[in-house]
């Protein structure tokens, strides 16, 4: 049994369906996100575990205990706000211990837990401040230190970074995955962001629509994606689509506009019609068209020529735009890695492409359906 | 160009500059001159300069220290302006609350209907509680039927301290709503959710947030009703018994019966000493007790 189960919730605004029969079942200790864009519902089940919020159907059960009855105070989850909600009035021992005081901790115990939360989340000495004396990293600690310090079952996060520079940011992804390591309470995380989703979970849920279109690990969900709106929101995603040709040997091909016939491995499609591949932009090889037609020792099964029509460099990496003859562009993705390269093609440059059958992946037709509904 | 800026900067803030000497600061000096002097034959003041020499004196001050019924009578007005504003404050918190957490369509309504009386006149109020209060009225029967069955002989409404208290917490309630409302509207919602999340029930989130994030709104109205209601006259004379004189009722009187205007002088100036004393304090208190962010940085965070 999991640790955290949501059973087919529903909940509604009016006409909106803000979340629409969610399952998930989250595991003790685990790293768990909520990914998807704005409106996908991610917060609003974020608020229905915390409690704010209560669902119009299903049921959201904590350690085998259904939820429902219990207001937010008197469950076992605490929650770290997008705005930090710090209480202004309080200094930061204050603020860390205002739930061991709600939890009715003996006095004497209290001093004692407030530095080991201000420990853990590294602001020792910071505790006789008053919140409006810290930069916004300090004030994310703050409450991330006041949800910890009653050491809650579960811990939600809600965008808690997104108030951050980029380079905070990165730092604060890294502590958190220590501190998550460090106290072994499950967090189920939310954002919009998927690289910050990619780095951080263990598992992650990509929602979209109030609805969830996949729930696997990080690197599944790069290189699987169960749907042609996951493979496009996780990453960056060349989206080949077209009907199906011909399905032999665990090869699929697709007739793509523009393109040609696509190969890729895969099991047939159950049903037959169109099909899509994700193709991610690294997998793609992108080699000057003369000397690709003598390269013959290794001949991937899917080849096209094309121009570079534009490129935009981004430091360690060039992202390459090549489109064909017949106007069907491609995004392609290399690494500056080479010793003192600045860049490999040039606009105009007639390159091929080329990947080997196991680089894109298939979604068929009923995934499709499945993530337009 | 730096003179430039500064005669702008002289021309933005002379008039009220000059509006306040004139008006306030003048008037002032005028009422302290006023106290050191001899009260005149008829009334009014006795000439300044008398046989070649000035005429000032503290025997006003010496009176006021001396005759312990102004001090009684000063002390009995600090408890009713103390009284008024707890009664303000208890009625106007849940009111104020109310509006601020009320749909934002329908504040604007709350608000208007908060300064409504405003609209009509301070003194024809004051008699609209004489009717209300009146022994013939609905109210006084009520009361006084009910203490009949008691067995309570019937108690007047009208002409008594109750009724001074009454007014005075009607008269002064918006001067209470007003600023509470304009802090309690600041709140951020968030601060509550994460209270309750992190354990606080209805009546510690109240207490441990709300109630001190909106001190500032509090001494804002504590001031705004403290202080009037200390120097008001008008009410204890129409609906107060002869018990109920209040120092503005004194004041009042030196100056318009009495006619002994250095003696009103001297009350005036001890109205004005202990209201900016006592609100000194409460402020001082205030900041003390609400550590050092601001009630704007509440609101902010």
């Amino acid at each position: 049994m999991a640790l955290l189960e949501i059973q087919n919730v529903t909940r509604r605004f009016g006409e909106f369906t803000a979340v629409d029969g969610v399952s998930i079942d989250i595991e003790a200790g685990e790293f768990f996100t909520l990914l998807g864009p704005s409106g996908c519902g991610k917060t609003t089940l974020l608020r229905m575990i915390a409690g704010f919020d209560l669902p119009d159907g299903g049921r959201i059960v904590l350690n085998g205990l259904d939820l429902a009855e219990r207001p937010p105070e008197e469950r076992p989850v605490r929650t770290v706000f997008q705005s930090y909600a710090l209480f202004p009035h309080m200094t930061v021992e204050g603020n860390i211990a205002f739930p061991l005081q709600m939890a009715k901790t003996p006095a004497a115990a209290i001093p004692g837990k407030v530095q080991e939360a201000l420990e853990d989340v590294r602001l020792t000495g910071f505790g006789k401040r008053y919140p409006h004396e810290l930069s916004g990293g300090q004030k994310q600690r703050v409450a991330i230190g006041r949800a910890l310090v009653t050491h809650p079952t579960v811990l939600l996060l809600d965008e808690p970074l997104a108030a951050l520079d980029a380079k905070l940011r990165e730092e604060m992804q890294i502590e958190l995955i220590n501190l998550q390591k460090e106290v072994g309470i499950t967090f189920v995380y939310v954002t919009h962001d998927q690289t910050e989703a990619l780095a951080l979970s263990h598992r992650i849920a990509v929602m979209n629509k109030g609805r969830v279109e996949q729930i696997d690990e990080p690197s599944r969900l790069y290189s699987f994606p169960a749907s042609r709106f996951v493979a496009d929101f996780i990453g960056t995603c060349n989206l080949l689509e077209g009907p199906v040709a011909s399905s032999s040997d665990g090869i699929v091909a697709i007739e793509v506009a523009g393109l040609g016939t696509v190969r890729v491995a895969a099991a047939p499609p159950a049903a037959p019609g169109a099909g899509t591949i994700a193709l991610r932009p690294e997998k793609i090889r992108v080699q000057a068209a003369a000397s690709a037609s003598s390269a013959a020792g290794d001949r991937p099964d899917n080849r096209f020529l094309g121009t570079v029509t534009e490129y935009l460099y981004l430091g360690d990496v060039t992202v390459y735009i090549v489109t064909t003859p017949a106007g069907r562009k491609l995004e392609t993705l290399l690494a500056n890695s080479g010793a003192g390269r600045t860049k490999f093609f040039e606009i105009g440059d007639a390159v091929e492409v080329s990947w080997p059958v196991d680089a894109g992946h298939f979604i068929g037709q009923s995934d499709r359906s499945a993530s337009s509904n | 160009m730096q003179a430039r800026a500064r005669l702008g900067r002289w021309l933005v803030s002379g008039p009220p500059v000059l509006y306040l000497l004139v008006f306030f600061a003048a008037p002032a000096l005028i009422m302290v001159l006023a106290s050191f002097r001899t009260p005149g034959d008829f009334g009014g003041l006795a000439p300044l300069v008398e046989d070649g020499r000035l005429d000032l004196n503290l025997d006003s001050y010496a009176r006021f220290f001396t005759e312990s019924v102004y001090a009684q009578i000063f002390v009995k007005s600090v408890w009713y302006a103390l009284l008024t504003t707890l009664f303000c404050l208890l009625l106007a918190y849940p009111l104020a609350a109310l509006i601020a957490r009320s749909a934002k369509k329908h504040r604007d309504l709350l608000l208007l209907l908060v300064i409504l009386p405003f609209w009509s006149n301070f003194l024809i109020r004051i008699y609209a509680w004489m009717i209300i209060l009146g022994p013939n009225a609905a109210l006084a029967k009520t009361v006084n039927g009910m203490l009949g069955w008691f067995g309570h002989e019937p108690v007047p409404l009208l002409f008594s301290s109750f009724a001074v208290l009454v007014c005075l917490v009607y008269v002064h309630l918006p001067f209470m709503v007003l600023p509470l409302y304009a802090n309690l509207e600041k709140h951020d919602r968030a601060l509550l959710d994460a209270a309750q999340d992190l354990g606080a029930g209805a009546w510690q989130r109240f207490w441990r947030i709300t109630f001190p994030l909106s001190l500032p709104g509090v001494y804002a109205g504590a001031a705004l009703v403290f202080i009037p209601a200390l120097g008001i006259f008008a009410i204890p004379d129409i609906l107060g018994g002869p018990e109920d004189s209040l120092i503005g009722n004194v004041i009042k009187q030196q100056f318009l019966e009495t006619r002994d205007w250095p003696f009103g002088s001297v009350l005036s100036i001890v109205l004005t000493v202990a209201a900016l004393v006592l609100a000194g304090t409460a402020a001082w208190i205030g900041r003390g007790s609400l550590g050092t962010p601001s009630s704007a940085e509440a609101a902010r965070a």
